[in-house]
């Protein structure tokens, strides 16, 4: 016969400052093996929301970003006639020419210059992100130093305004607007008239990237292969979901140090509930003789003991969810492989909650089993006769 | 006070289990404590180096991606203090998978010695690698890595810089830091590069003579280009790279965040040990006063016993920390960290006055309620 969950219960609330600082332990724990998983998962949210399947960025073969890519305005003619490239609305291709660069801004965060990335391109690049939206001001102009920012890094950067100027290449260039990118890692970056920004930069005729939109799913796998084994161009295609799904790898560092501290906070803190329930064993000797004498078997104060110590991690992971819950929202940046910033907010998701959960009841239930059985292997006399 | 001490030993020692067990788990948490107060401190708090107090980098002003004019290096070494002058740059590229990332520079090879004075090399093997244009040097953990030789070809492929690059190995170097870092000839790299992309430098490293200079150099430095098309930013060369640490996130932030959560944690645990064996002791309080011990004597008694155990738990922990430490420094991210030392005074100091503090602390509550308790009552005590 099994002892009751609610003797459990009351045993918790009878010792509460016992369980709560036991908890709060465990709580902590779990908090910050929650934050590591809330960053990255934000982090994920924001790339894969980046990223159109039907979009294809191409690249120099041999390189893993927009940043260290060439491609030349030829190279970009032969291009943007292949088989498969849909058509935007004034029939032309859509296909951007685009050239990337980077500069260096103050942040409001930590004072330290931060990289963010420019990117020049032509209105049919525009047209090719739905995401993106004019939030207030206007786009910049053909020819002109102007250039339209991201809210994220409006947000984070005070030179980042409408009416400010920003000094690059050959002069000063003016924010004419702030745009909108949902999620998308696009609202990290600053844009300009492609012409413009690659004058300034001496970049005329070797650009960076650029990015095609297939007619459909099946011509976008077509299009990539056809563009990868042109040997011409020398270009490398991968789809946009792609390209922004593998630099969720820059959280790499952080996810290894997050999880790695958490789960040596977790050895503490199984040590600390094992204390506790230790403690809570040998205060109730003669409550657990009594057990016997009433014909509860060892195999049920074992799990009574045991569902007790898991309890109270259960209670401890609850605890650990609340604290994380006001990081969710919170912005915060992480450098990609453009050598600058994106920026993208804790994301706490259900999902990790659950894992926080899972993680506690584990921690409880490594800390619970040796007090258990230690419980569980009292002789009734010497159990009844223990003060 | 002393006078107590083995009193106050023995009653650590009564419940062998909990003791055992709270000082695991404060040492476990300590160490990671101890971990991260070491970055910190090496990030943050540490003082250069000596020869990297000698040395100022200089970038284009608008970000590290841009390039400057290679003949600024003409200028800067005209100014009074500076002994030397070399031009670098960052090579990227892929060493036969894209996975292999590894520091690449292409620099002035005639001057790489001068400049990093702590890189150690074999006399032969630099003038071997000073006079092959094609040769290049590596670190000894890239030897090590990729199990390279003296001799050995290796061959990148550019992406900033397109094309095939082969180069023979002249000489392997030992750094006190992370080295999985390969240097080669600027050479070699404008040689290949169109006209139009010639003449361009990444990075000016300047050697100076004095480290009180550093201010005033560096200013003059940006002060020369102020009206020029490619402005420049010269800062010291621990700046420069604490500069790539934050391209990582707000890392000052997250290391913050998980001592504070660590320390937080800790505490509980010691606290909640302390109230459980003060709990079970206050008949015993009671016969000690009725001998005569007075309400300071218990009250010392019990922080004392919790300072000895998180004491303890926190010397085992930083012991720990400083294995952890010299795994750290040479992970291939020790490249961009500055040199942790496995045993900091400063860093030791910090964690035993951290133990002592969450000691203390954590038995107040407890131990003042003791000592309070009237003589009748806790003999009265039956829990």
């Amino acid at each position: 016969m099994a002892i009751p969950v609610a003797y459990n219960l009351r045993n918790l609330v009878v010792r509460k400052t016992t369980t709560i600082m036991t908890a709060l332990g465990i709580a902590l724990t779990v908090a910050v093996l929650l934050a590591v998983l809330a960053l990255v998962n934000g982090l994920r949210t924001t790339l894969t929301s980046s990223g159109d399947p039907l979009q294809i960025i191409v690249m120099r073969k041999g390189s893993e970003s927009e940043i260290v890519s060439n491609f030349t305005r030829t190279q970009f003619q032969d291009l943007k006639f292949k088989q498969g490239i849909a058509s935007g609305t004034n029939g032309q291709p859509l296909a951007s020419l685009e050239v990337i660069t980077v500069i260096n801004l103050s942040s409001t965060d930590t004072g330290e210059g931060t990289n963010m990335t420019v990117r020049g391109l032509q209105p049919s690049g525009i047209e090719m992100r739905h995401g993106v939206k004019l939030a207030s001001g206007r786009w910049f102009q053909e020819g002109r130093r102007e250039l339209v920012a991201g809210k994220s890094a409006a947000d984070r950067y005070p030179e980042v305004q409408i009416g400010r100027k920003i000094r690059f290449g050959r002069g000063d260039w003016e924010i004419v607007g702030i745009m909108d990118a949902g999620r998308g890692a696009q609202a990290s970056e600053i844009w300009g008239d492609l012409n413009q920004v690659s004058a300034d930069l001496q970049r005329q005729e070797v650009l960076s990237s650029a990015l095609v939109r297939a007619t459909d799913a099946v011509t976008a796998k077509a299009l990539a292969n056809d563009i990868n084994n042109d040997q011409r161009l020398n270009m490398n295609a991968v789809s946009e979901e792609e390209y922004y799904a593998a630099q969720t790898a820059s959280a790499a560092p952080i996810e290894y140090i997050g999880i790695f501290v958490a789960v040596i906070m977790a050895v503490g803190s199984a040590f600390a509930a094992m204390n506790t329930m230790y403690a809570a064993v040998a205060r109730r000797s003669r409550e657990i003789g009594t057990l016997r004498v009433l014909g509860f078997s060892k195999g049920s104060i074992l799990v009574s003991f045991f569902l007790e110590s898991v309890l109270l991690s259960a209670l401890g992971g609850l605890l650990g969810c609340l604290l994380v819950l006001p990081l969710n929202g919170i912005t915060t940046g992480i450098g990609n492989s453009n050598f600058s910033e994106t920026a993208f907010n804790f994301h706490v998701s259900p999902e990790i909650m659950f894992i926080g959960m899972a993680f506690a009841v584990i921690l409880g239930a490594a800390g619970g089993l040796f007090p258990a059985s230690n419980a569980a292997r009292k002789e009734i006399l010497t159990a009844l006769r223990e003060i | 006070m002393f006078r107590f001490l083995p009193l106050v030993l023995k009653n650590c020692w009564r419940n062998r289990r909990r003791t055992f067990l709270t000082i695991a788990s404060i040492s476990v948490s300590m160490c990671l404590l101890g971990v991260m107060i070491a970055m910190y401190h090496a990030l943050y708090l540490s003082d250069a180096t000596p020869e990297e107090a000698l040395r100022i980098v200089t970038r284009n002003k608008i970000s590290l991606t841009q390039q400057m004019p290679e003949s600024y290096k003409n200028r800067i070494k005209q100014i009074p203090g500076v002994r030397e002058v070399m031009v670098s740059q960052w090579f990227g590229g892929t060493y036969k998978d894209p996975k292999n990332f590894f520091a690449r520079f292409a620099a002035d090879s005639d001057k790489i010695f001068t400049i990093y004075q702590e890189l150690k090399i074999p006399a032969d093997q630099r003038i071997a690698f000073e006079r092959d244009r094609t040769g290049c040097v590596i670190g000894r953990d890239l030897a090590n890595k990729y199990n390279l030789k003296i001799g050995d070809r290796m061959a990148l492929v550019g992406d900033i810089f397109p094309g095939n690059y082969e180069f023979t190995i002249r000489g392997i170097f030992d750094s006190p830091r992370a080295s999985e870092i390969m240097y080669f000839s600027r050479d070699y790299l404008e040689q290949s590069l169109p006209e139009r992309r010639r003449g361009n430098a990444g990075v000016f490293t300047t050697l100076i003579d004095d480290p009180a200079s550093a201010g005033r150099i560096a200013s003059a430095i940006d002060e020369e280009y102020r009206n020029a098309t490619a402005q420049t930013k010269t800062e010291s060369e621990q700046q420069y790279l604490l500069g790539f640490v934050s391209l990582l996130g707000n890392v000052k932030v997250f290391l913050i965040a998980i001592c504070a959560a660590v320390m937080f944690t800790i505490l509980l645990v010691s606290a909640n040990t302390m109230a459980m064996s003060v709990r079970e002791r206050v008949r015993e309080v009671g016969v000690l006063k009725t001998l005569g011990f007075t309400d300071g004597n218990v009250l010392g008694m019990i922080l004392g016993e919790a300072i000895s155990i998180s004491l303890l738990g926190g010397a085992l922990g930083f012991l720990l920390s400083t294995v952890l430490v010299g795994g750290v420094a040479h992970s291939p991210a020790g490249g961009f960290l500055p040199p942790i030392a496995p045993f900091e005074p400063s860093v030791a100091a910090a964690c035993v006055a951290t133990a002592v503090v969450i000691g203390f602390v954590s038995s107040l509550v407890p131990a003042l309620g003791a000592a309070r308790t009237p003589i009748v009552e806790a003999l009265r005590s039956t829990d």
